[in-house]
């Protein structure tokens, strides 16, 4: 069928329905904005967590050329790097694995993690720590762990990996849920609005249909202008859910939190981005089923 | 052209058959009245051929094509070989002359330089010239069935069915219709037309097929409504 004439059909019936339209324009605008806020959450915990926190649990700074710690006297020596290395593999089966991580390796990691945020320009390579981390077969064998190593020749500092963030995460671990709570019950409501919208629709144009139908249109040309109508609602819906997102990004984290809280990893333009299609994913996909699933009950040959 | 072979209907919820056993031929080109009372199975043979329903027992067939066989997805692609003309015209309200005839052009994916060609055309036959741009409210009831007309030959059917078309008109009106189901009959179009119009009937003198309590009773060639020829 021609595209104009679809076109022409599609934005008659919009317009003809159009208190439904707006209605479910704002529905699924409200739904994928939450849907897309819990993702963007679930980006920052992984934006925050970096390279290392959830394949280990125990960092052992060692000490750098600069470093403050009591027991640093300049950087640390190649002997007392292959001390803690041997005291590391003495505790085995504790130290379940070990990494090495050299300052240029965390420099690296730190600029992917910190990416965006002005705090790189501020640090060195030689200011980050060398390390080994460490994953142990049991998070609370943590002490036992920190008791060798702490004050050892070298040793700047042993740092439980997840004390630092877990209540952090806690938290947006909830918020997270909550969202995708909100953003399911909303889904739900369109998916009744669309089916609604879409049986009206049909019950308005039965006329069209049935002289459609009667001239020899093929089943899927009838529907596809029902589908269209859902489907561009729902393309409009999750427009405004993805520019709701972009402002958050752009004047809530860029503009606030960044300046502000230059020690936390935000969210990358990146990060954003690659929800955005995820928002026209899920609204497209409810749109179709839903109005195609209708249409078979109510549009049958 | 058109076979009914030992066709039987019988609808759900429904106490006796709507068809019994009908054997029918028409052939390419005839002019066939289908009379009857109400109820006597009319619009169900009409149905049939439309595969709007489905023969209980028996075989319905369209140019060597069993309709009763065909699958959904190729239902369709039936029905652009056959036009339909109704009591009610079943023009679209809001929707100028031109646009209801192009219409059936356009569900089926003609491009707009063909309908430019072909809709005007067909206006012409019908003896719409001029009215292009008025809507159906505009119109009066036989020119509104002239409208439908166009819609229903704008794709060159080889059938055209007509369910009732001179039921909502006065007899004159009637008569300029029927005038022209004769001229779309000359051009070598089938045409089945369920009717209780006895004056039309009478007038025209074409086959006749007259159904009874869902059989046929009666079969003429040049026939009139209420004589058996005998």
């Amino acid at each position: 069928m021609r595209t104009s004439f679809i076109a022409r059909e599609v934005g008659g019936g919009l317009r003809r329905n159009f208190t439904m339209t707006v209605a479910l324009i704002v529905s699924v605008a409200v739904s994928l904005t939450l849907f897309g806020a819990a993702l963007l959450m679930r980006s920052q915990v992984d934006r925050m967590k970096g390279y290392w926190y959830d394949k280990i649990q125990v960092s052992i700074f060692l000490c750098g050329e600069n470093s403050l710690a009591y027991n640093c006297t300049g950087a640390v020596t190649d002997t007392q790097r292959n001390e803690v290395r041997a005291t590391l593999e003495g505790l085995k089966p504790t130290v379940q694995e070990m990494y090495y991580e050299s300052s240029n390796e965390a420099y690296a990691r730190f600029k992917e993690q910190f990416k965006g945020s002005p705090i790189i320009a501020n640090v060195a390579p030689s200011a980050m720590p060398e390390s080994f981390r460490v994953k142990l077969d049991d998070p609370s064998h943590y002490d036992e762990v920190a008791a060798a190593l702490e004050g050892k020749p070298g040793v700047e500092s042993v740092q439980d990996q997840r004390k630092l963030l877990e209540r952090f995460f806690q938290i947006l671990h909830g918020l997270q849920t909550f969202a995708l709570a909100i953003a399911g019950a909303m889904l739900f409501v369109t998916v009744l609005l669309v089916m609604n919208t879409v049986r009206v629709a049909a019950f308005a144009r039965r006329r069209e249909t049935s002289i459609m139908r009667s001239v020899g249109a093929s089943n899927s040309s009838i529907r596809l202008p029902f589908i269209l109508e859902a489907v561009t609602a729902a393309v409009l819906g999750a427009g405004l859910a993805a520019g709701t997102l972009v402002a958050v990004k752009q004047y809530v984290i860029d503009a606030r939190l960044q300046p502000n809280l230059t020690f936390i990893a935000w969210v990358t333009w990146q990060d954003v981005l690659a929800i955005l299609p995820w928002l026209f994913v899920v609204g497209i996909g409810t749109a179709v089923l839903a109005s195609g699933f209708t249409l078979r009950r109510y549009l049958k040959g | 052209m058109i076979r009914f072979e030992n066709v039987s209907k019988q609808y759900k919820n429904s106490q006796r058959p709507a068809l019994t056993d009908i054997n029918l031929d028409i052939e390419q080109g005839e002019f066939v009245f289908l009379v009857g009372s109400s109820g006597s199975g009319k619009s169900s043979l009409l149905r049939l051929l439309l595969k709007e329903e489905t023969a209980t027992s028996g075989n319905v067939s369209i140019d060597g094509l069993d309709v009763g066989k065909l699958s959904n997805r190729k239902v369709p692609a039936l029905r652009r070989t056959l036009g339909i003309v109704f009591q009610d015209f079943r023009l679209l309200p809001s929707k100028s002359v031109f646009d209801n005839v192009a219409f059936g052009m356009e569900v089926i994916g003609k491009n707009r330089k063909e309908i430019r060609e072909r809709v005007p055309e067909v206006i012409e036959l019908v003896g719409l010239e001029g009215k292009e741009d008025r809507l159906p409210s505009e119109l009066s009831g036989g020119e509104q069935q002239r409208v439908a007309l166009a819609r229903a030959f704008i794709n060159q059917p080889k059938i055209l069915l007509a369910d009732e078309p001179t039921g909502n008109l006065d007899p004159s009106t009637s008569v300029g219709i029927m005038k022209l189901l004769d001229r779309i009959n000359r051009t070598g179009t089938t045409i089945l037309m369920a009717t209780h119009d006895v004056a039309i009937v009478d007038q025209m003198r074409k086959r006749i097929v007259q159904l009874e309590h869902g059989t046929i009773v009666r079969d003429q060639q040049r026939g009139m409504y209420g004589h058996t020829g005998h």
